[in-house]
């Protein structure tokens, strides 16, 4: 069995891709690792997804299921299910996996799309001292039990992080009747979306504090309390204000990281900044046949973009499996001054239109966004804010480009 | 009665675990009672995993001696049980000025037996590329090796109870009378006799010596803070690496682990309660000014996780010796380092000891433990044939470490079983890896609450109280499936 396209993870990247490479001509094949296809959107049962993709405000399993009903109805996709990828190999285009069905799996394809997601940051990750007993979750794990198994993680409840699963999480807890104490964040700002700030932290009277940070975990077998304390301008805790706090449950939302563990040694170069893949503007990474999307490739706010590049990489590989992805001269995508980077990273001359994406590295007020190509300003647009949790874009018209662009920022 | 034993132990660490073992082999009746839910939970779990070589022991100490014996043992010790070990040699390392610490060691190394010799730099970057760029000199012991200390204590846990040894688990001895030449001892649960009585409870051994009347040492503890490493990191490092030793003990080290991950610690701190594992800024610090010394890629940003272990010391050496009060009873105390490396061969003292007081004739026969099947293990067409027999083999719950359904069930219903979360993590290293348990605990969570026939709410991290999913949510679940 050979397929044209095989994209790993089928979550809301990997459905995206497999509908844009079918459409396309090709045939693909999904591996998901979980028991039905969606990702983790099957645990976000919040609403405001696809606000911009669809027009209208969905739940998280709402979203996935527009997706999944279209991949299941479209013949030339094959799903499997409870499918682990355990190796592939770029040059030979063969993917190796198992399932309970298919036992251990290998397959020729045309060309792979990374579709993994990301995993969170753990406790251990970011050095969490003190005792590490139950009541300590990441906030993911933490919504899947209570949104997928039904189960609540506790009942007085501290949040470290104010990213979005954490601020998520914060009003779900609630809702169920736990105490959510307090939001601790360590940087000055919160990684997390305004809207999200403002429903599920201030809605209920949750206090949010910025710079801070748990000092201590205290408990044995389970968590019984924690030591915070606010942080200086290097981020170390100032110990003499350090203050107990009084909880069950320590729930963190401290940073997503791309999962590309399966594809580490495979020559594909990856950014520092991203921790994904660096890419052109079909999504392909510097190795030939080799896509990625969604959160891999870079950890995206809102899954309305996930879903756009998904399209971008499925429709890409399907052209490259079937000998017709046009590529060309490359124009290198730099970001400087405040933007901390810009994606895709290669753009190809043409006549067409580009939208390049991009994170800040901080809270700008009035600031203004400019692309610059050969010494001129081929983009310029201002902003009243610009904060790192809320990735935006830009349309680059190609005709303009010269040997590379650069965004930055003026503030 | 069946509550009588000829011998009960105290304390399922690696040293109580290898003395069951080792008893099981004769037609003896005994018992093990451990105050957790899963044996290796004291310092057997946390600690360096390191089989030393012996050259850091004072010579014609019990140290030295059970060293030393007990490194010649290990390899077979190991395969016997299926547990992973690996000879991985070890480096004392220093710079330029530290050659006389090293001829100590050296001296030390030679009066104990021990393989050693000290190489320049040229032979250190042959065995170890990744060395301290300062490094000038090093002992290098070829005999030293790395285990899971925590698979090994597991492993010692199910050979006793496979070869008819019993173990309470889950049980505090409360108190202990010894009347009428026989050992009462009492917990919390129930009431169990036995001729000979074993303290191997590590941190809380003096409780049980106040229990029995014996005249009492300082006890003192220590902790030891850890980073470990993504398995990313485990080919950058091939062999043990120690700076020179202190007073406070063999320093902090650089080693791989057998599960390919990298440790690097431990601090040495003192510490007032033997249960005390929390982990301190300042010791993580200490960890971090101490690698960079003797190794060239630190790679901190890969940690995924840390932890601590206490080390409990009863004055210089270990305590193995019968009291003199209390005929019949045999007390295992500050069994520190080296006492993973000295575990196998105190057991067979231990043993001898043991059949001095009762006679008994070695069994017959023997079970081995069955070979641990691993996902990671196998070929394909071993895998395929096994994914068809049973298809839980085919579905993987930890996809850090790739662990299969079928690897967690068989932990849950092994000899010594796995009940909790954390059990299953030692055993089979679901949870172990990258993502700590983020993607698998809930599905851990669900396969034992299916095999051991109990509530969701009912499975425990590890320990009373430690509960993941505590309570049903009131509204139910949405599903999001009509639309």
């Amino acid at each position: 069995m050979r397929y044209d396209v095989a994209i790993i993870g089928g979550g809301p990247a990997g459905m995206a891709a497999a509908l844009s490479a079918r459409e396309k001509g090709a045939t693909v094949a999904i591996f998901e690792r979980d028991v039905r296809l969606g990702g983790i959107l099957n645990q976000c049962i919040h609403n405001g997804f696809g606000l911009h993709y669809f027009k209208e405000e969905l739940t998280g399993p709402e979203y996935a299921k527009r997706f999944r009903d279209k991949v299941e109805a479209t013949e030339g996709i094959d799903i499997f299910l409870e499918a682990m990828v355990l190796d592939i190999n770029p040059q030979e285009k063969t993917i190796t996996f198992v399932n309970p069905e298919k036992g251990f799996t290998t397959l020729s394809v045309g060309a792979i799309v990374l579709a993994m997601g990301c995993r969170e940051r753990t406790a251990g990750a970011i050095n969490m001292t003190g005792s590490r007993p139950a009541g300590i979750y990441t906030a993911g794990m933490a919504q899947r039990l209570s949104n997928i198994n039904g189960y609540m993680v506790g009942k007085k409840i501290v949040i470290l992080g104010s990213g979005d699963i954490g601020l998520i999480m914060a009003r779900r807890m609630t809702f169920e009747g736990a105490e959510v104490k307090m939001v601790l964040e360590l940087m000055p700002y919160s990684a997390g979306l305004k809207r999200n700030i403002v429903q599920c932290l201030d809605d209920y009277g949750i206090p949010l504090k910025f710079s801070y940070t748990v000092t201590r975990v205290i408990g044995k077998n389970r968590v019984e309390g924690l030591y915070i304390a606010p942080v200086d301008e290097n981020r170390r805790p100032i110990l003499e204000k350090e203050e107990f706090v009084e909880c069950d449950t320590l729930l963190l939302s401290v940073g997503l990281i791309p999962e590309n563990d399966l594809v580490n040694d495979k020559g594909i170069q990856f950014s520092p900044i991203t921790s994904g893949a660096i890419v052109d503007e079909h999504r392909q990474t510097c190795v030939e046949g080799v896509f990625a999307c969604g959160n891999v490739l870079h950890v995206h706010d809102l899954v309305d973009n996930v879903s756009e590049e998904g399209t971008i990489a499925g429709a890409s590989a399907a052209d490259y499996a079937m000998g017709k992805l046009s590529m060309g001269n490359k124009i290198p995508v730099l970001a400087k001054d405040g933007v901390r980077y810009a994606l895709p990273h290669y753009i190809y001359e043409g006549e067409d239109k580009v939208r390049v994406y991009f994170r800040v590295g901080q809270v700008y007020k009035n600031a203004t966004l400019i692309a610059t190509s050969g010494g001129e300003k081929v983009f310029s647009k201002k902003y009243m804010i610009l904060a790192p949790g809320e990735m935006g874009f830009v349309l680059l018209d190609k005709s303009k480009l010269k040997e590379s662009v650069t965004l930055s920022l003026e503030v | 009665m069946t509550n009588n034993y000829d011998v009960i132990i105290v304390g399922g660490g690696v040293v109580g675990t290898a003395v069951l073992m080792q008893l099981s082999r004769y037609n003896l009746k005994t018992l093990l009672i451990e105050k957790e839910d899963d044996v290796s939970c004291g310092a057997s779990r946390a600690n360096s995993g390191i089989v030393h070589a012996g050259y850091d022991c004072v010579p014609n100490t019990q140290k030295a001696y059970f060293n030393v014996l007990g490194n010649r043992m290990f390899a077979d010790h190991c395969r016997e049980l299926d547990v992973p070990y690996r000879n991985t040699g070890s480096l004392v390392v220093c710079d330029e000025d530290g050659l006389e610490g090293l001829q100590v060691l050296l001296e030390k190394g030679k009066a104990n037996g021990v393989r050693c010799e000290i190489i320049g730099r040229d032979r250190i970057l042959e065995i170890e590329p990744n060395i301290g760029d300062a490094i000038q000199y090093a002992l290098y012991a070829p005999d030293a090796g790395i285990v899971s200390p925590y698979k090994l204590t597991i492993a010692q846990a199910d050979y006793g109870v496979l070869n008819g040894g019993e173990i309470k688990a889950s049980e505090k001895v409360v108190s202990i009378s010894h009347e009428g030449g026989h050992y009462t001892v009492t917990t919390q649960k129930g009431v169990y006799t036995s001729a000979v009585l074993i303290n191997s409870a590590g941190a809380g051994c003096m409780e049980i010596e106040k229990m029995l009347g014996e005249n009492l040492r300082p006890i003192s503890y220590r902790v030891g803070e850890y980073f470990v490493l993504d398995s990313t990191e485990g080919k950058q490092v091939s062999t043990v690496i120690f700076p020179l030793p202190t007073k406070a003990g063999k320093g902090i080290l650089v080693a791989p682990t057998v599960d390919g991950n990298v440790i690097y610690g431990p601090t040495s701190t003192p510490v007032e309660k033997g249960d005390d594992v929390s982990v301190s800024q300042s010791g993580l610090d200490t960890i971090k000014a101490g690698v960079s010394k003797t190794y060239k890629v630190p790679a901190f940003r890969k940690v995924i996780r840390v932890y601590a272990g206490v080390r409990t010391e009863v004055g210089s050496d270990f305590v193995i010796e019968k009291s003199s009060i209390n005929e019949g009873y045999i007390k295992l105390l500050g069994i520190c380092s080296p006492g993973l490396t000295s575990a196998p061969a105190i057991a067979k003292h231990v043993c001898d000891m043991v059949l001095g007081f009762i006679s008994a004739t070695a069994k017959s026969e023997l079970k081995s433990l069955p070979k641990h099947k691993k996902f990671t293990a196998m070929d394909k067409e071993e895998l395929d044939q096994l994914i068809k027999e049973d298809p839980r083999w085919g579905r993987l719950i930890c996809r850090c470490e790739k662990v299969s359904e079928a690897e967690i069930v068989n932990a849950i219903h092994s000899p010594f079983p796995a009940t909790t979360v954390d059990a299953v993590k030692r055993r089979v290293r679901a949870g172990m890896g990258r993502c700590q348990g983020g993607f698998c605990a809930p599905r851990v969570i669900e396969i034992l609450a299916r095999e051991l026939n109990i509530p969701i709410t009912s499975v425990k991290k590890g320990g009373e109280g430690s509960e993941i999913a505590v309570e049903p949510i009131k509204s139910g679940i949405a599903t999001g499936e009509e639309e």
